[in-house]
C-alpha cells in the first residue's frame, strides 16, 4: 500500500545543512498497524509529515497504491486516501465539531454516515458527550478535548492509511486508556485499513503488528513487538 | 404595497429574509418611503419625522417584528431615526438591515439611529445585516445603536457587515441598570478599498449587570477597518469584550480596546487577536481534502458565521 524509497530530509542553509531523514525506505502493508518510535529528534514526526505532504522531501520518493505522491500536495493525497492526525491540532473560530467532522466524512467513501447519529457515536468513542458537536473549537477547549476531537476528525475519513502524530501528547491518563480502546475498535471496525502511529507509550506499541525504531533519521529497528520490546527495553536499562 | 422589483426583492431577502410582507408586524421602507406599514396585537409601528416610533406592549409573547430599508436609486440619501419602546417583561426580535444596490456615479447613503428603551426584564433580539450591492458608486451605511436597558433587562443584537459596504461608520452604545445583561455580535467584511470603523460602548451601571461584545472581521484586499470597544464598570458588574480579525492581501486593521473600572468590584476582560488565517488551520483542513482556497473560505465562513 505504501512504499517509502530512499527518503531523505534536510533543513538549513547548505553550510550549515542537518539532516532529519537519511535514505530511509520502508513498507506499510494494507491492513497493517504500525508504530513509529524513537528518541526525540530521531525524525519520527517528520517522517509523518512528509507521507502526508506537510513537509516535501530533499530526496526520495513516495507511492501510494501504486501511484507516486511524492510530488502531490496534501489535499490530493488526502483524496488519495491518506490522514492525519495532527500532534498540535489547531483552534477554529467560528467551526464547531460537527463542522469539523462533517468536512472529514464529506465527498468520500468512509464508513461514517452525515447522520447525526453517526456524529454522536463517533464523538462518544473519543470519550466526548453529543454536547461537543455544537462546540466551537475556540480556545474554552482544553488541550485534551482539542486532541480527543483531532483523533476524532481523522477516525471520520476512515481512510486507507491514517497516521496520528503522538496521539497521546496532552491527554489525561483516563484518555489514554480510552485511546487504546479506540484503536483497537478500529482495527476490529475496519481491519484493512492502515494505521502508523508515532509514539512512545509502550500500551500502543504492544498493540501493533511491527515496531520501527528511528535514530538519527534512519530504521535502528523494526519486526513484531515481541522481538523489538525487549531489545528497546535492555538498551533503556 | 408597492410591488418590488427583483432587485430590491434580492436585498430585502439579504438583508431582512424576507421579501413579501411577513404575518406580524412591520415596515418596509424603499427608497426613502414607507411601501407598507402593519401594526400587530401587541407590536404599534407609528410614523415620525424620518422614520418610526415602534412601541412594544408589556409582557408581550415571543413576537417578531420586521422594519428593513432599501435604496436602489443611485444618489438616494437619508437619515432614519427609529425609536423603539419594549415594555416591561416583553419577548420580541427586532429585524432591522438595510440593502443598498448602486449602479450610478452619486453615492448612496444610509444614516440609522436606532434607540432601544428596553423595560424591566425584557428581552430583545436585535439583528441588523448590511449590504450593498452593485457596479455604480458608493454604498455607505452609518448605523447607530443604541440600547438602554432596565433592570433584569436582556438584549442580544447580532450586527453584520455582510459584504459590499464601501464604507461605513458603525456607532453602538448600551447602558444597563441592575441585572440587566447585552450581548453584542458583530461580523464584519470588507473588501477591495472598503473602510469600516466601529465603536462599540457599554456602560455598566447596574449592580451584577453583564455586557458580552464579540467583534469578528475579515479585512480583504486593500480594506482597511478600525475598532474601539470600550467597558466601563460603575457597580458589581463583568463585562468582556473580544476583537478577532482575520487579514487577507493588503487587509489592514487597527482595534483599540478600553476597559475603565470605576467600581472595586468591577470585572473587565478584553481580548484581541489580529492576523492572516494560520498555516496549521489550512493544513489541517486540506489533511481533510480540501483545496487551500476552499479550506481559506471555509475558515473564513466559520468566523463569520
Amino acid at each position: 500500500m505504501l512504499q517509502v524509497k530512499n527518503l531523505s530530509f534536510s533543513v538549513g542553509p547548505a553550510r550549515k545543512r542537518s539532516t532529519i531523514l537519511n535514505n530511509l525506505s520502508l513498507n506499510i502493508k494494507p491492513g497493517e498497524f504500525v508504530v513509529i518510535t524513537g528518541p526525540n529528534g530521531s525524525g519520527k514526526s517528520t517522517l509523518a509529515k512528509l507521507i502526508m505532504g506537510l513537509e516535501k522531501a530533499t530526496d526520495g520518493q513516495i507511492v501510494f497504491n501504486k501511484q507516486n505522491v511524492t510530488d502531490k500536495d496534501i489535499t490530493e493525497r488526502a483524496k488519495l486516501g491518506i490522514a492525519f492526525a495532527f500532534q498540535q491540532p489547531p483552534h477554529f473560530k467560528g467551526l464547531t465539531v460537527k463542522d469539523l467532522l462533517q468536512i472529514s466524512a464529506t465527498g468520500h467513501e468512509t464508513f461514517l454516515e452525515d447522520t447525526e447519529t453517526d456524529y454522536k457515536k463517533l464523538i462518544e468513542t473519543v470519550g466526548l458527550d453529543e454536547s461537543y458537536l455544537e462546540r466551537e473549537i475556540n480556545n474554552t477547549l482544553s488541550g485534551g478535548e482539542l486532541k480527543r476531537i483531532e483523533i476524532a476528525s481523522a477516525l471520520a475519513r476512515g481512510a486507507e492509511l491514517t497516521i496520528f502524530d503522538e496521539p497521546e501528547a496532552g491527554i489525561d491518563i483516563w484518555s489514554f486508556e480510552k485511546l487504546v480502546q479506540i484503536f483497537k475498535k478500529f482495527r476490529e471496525k475496519a481491519p484493512k485499513r492502515s494505521l502508523i502511529i508515532i509514539s512512545h507509550q509502550q500500551r500502543l506499541i504492544r498493540q501493533a503488528d511491527r515496531i520501527i525504531v528511528l535514530r538519527d533519521g534512519q530504521i535502528a529497528l523494526e519486526g513484531h513487538p515481541d522481538k523489538v520490546l525487549p531489545k528497546l527495553q535492555e538498551e533503556n536499562a | 404595497m408597492k410591488t418590488l422589483d427583483q432587485i430590491e426583492k434580492e436585498l430585502m431577502q439579504t438583508v431582512a429574509g424576507v421579501h413579501e410582507p411577513p404575518a406580524g408586524a412591520y415596515n418596509f421602507r424603499v427608497n426613502g418611503k414607507s411601501i407598507g406599514r402593519q401594526s400587530s396585537k401587541y407590536i404599534d409601528v407609528q410614523p415620525q419625522e424620518n422614520g418610526l416610533i415602534i412601541t412594544i406592549a408589556p409582557n408581550t409573547p415571543d413576537e417578531v417584528v420586521h422594519i428593513p430599508v432599501i435604496i436602489s436609486r443611485s444618489g438616494h440619501k437619508e437619515v432614519v431615526i427609529n425609536d423603539f419602546y419594549i415594555g416591561d417583561n416583553a419577548d420580541v426580535t427586532i429585524v432591522a438591515g438595510c440593502g443598498i444596490y448602486n449602479c450610478g456615479a452619486r453615492d448612496s447613503v444610509h444614516d440609522g439611529v436606532h434607540t432601544f428603551h428596553i423595560g424591566k426584564n425584557a428581552k430583545v433580539r436585535y439583528i441588523e445585516k448590511h449590504y450593498g450591492a452593485g457596479p455604480g458608486a458608493g454604498k455607505i451605511l452609518n448605523p447607530v445603536s443604541k440600547f438602554y436597558l432596565e433592570k433584569g433587562a436582556y438584549a442580544e443584537a447580532e450586527l453584520e457587515q455582510i459584504r459590499g459596504v464601501d464604507s461605513t461608520n458603525r456607532i453602538t452604545e448600551a447602558e444597563l441598570k441592575d441585572g440587566a445583561k447585552i450581548l453584542i455580535r458583530e461580523k464584519m467584511l470588507t473588501q477591495g478599498k472598503q473602510y469600516a470603523k466601529s465603536h462599540i460602548e457599554t456602560i455598566l451601571n447596574g449592580k451584577d449587570s453583564v455586557a458580552d461584545i464579540v467583534s469578528r472581521s475579515v479585512a480583504t484586499d486593500e480594506s482597511r477597518q478600525e475598532f474601539t470597544l470600550h467597558v466601563e464598570g460603575n457597580n458589581l458588574c463583568r463585562g468582556h469584550s473580544e476583537c478577532d480579525a482575520i487579514l487577507q492581501d493588503h487587509g489592514t486593521v487597527l482595534a483599540t480596546p478600553s476597559l475603565d473600572a470605576k467600581h472595586v468590584d468591577a470585572q473587565l476582560i478584553h481580548e484581541a487577536a489580529i492576523g492572516k488565517i494560520a498555516g496549521d488551520q489550512l493544513n489541517k483542513l486540506m489533511t481533510l481534502g480540501l483545496t487551500g482556497q476552499q479550506a481559506e473560505s471555509q475558515i473564513i465562513n466559520g468566523f463569520l458565521k
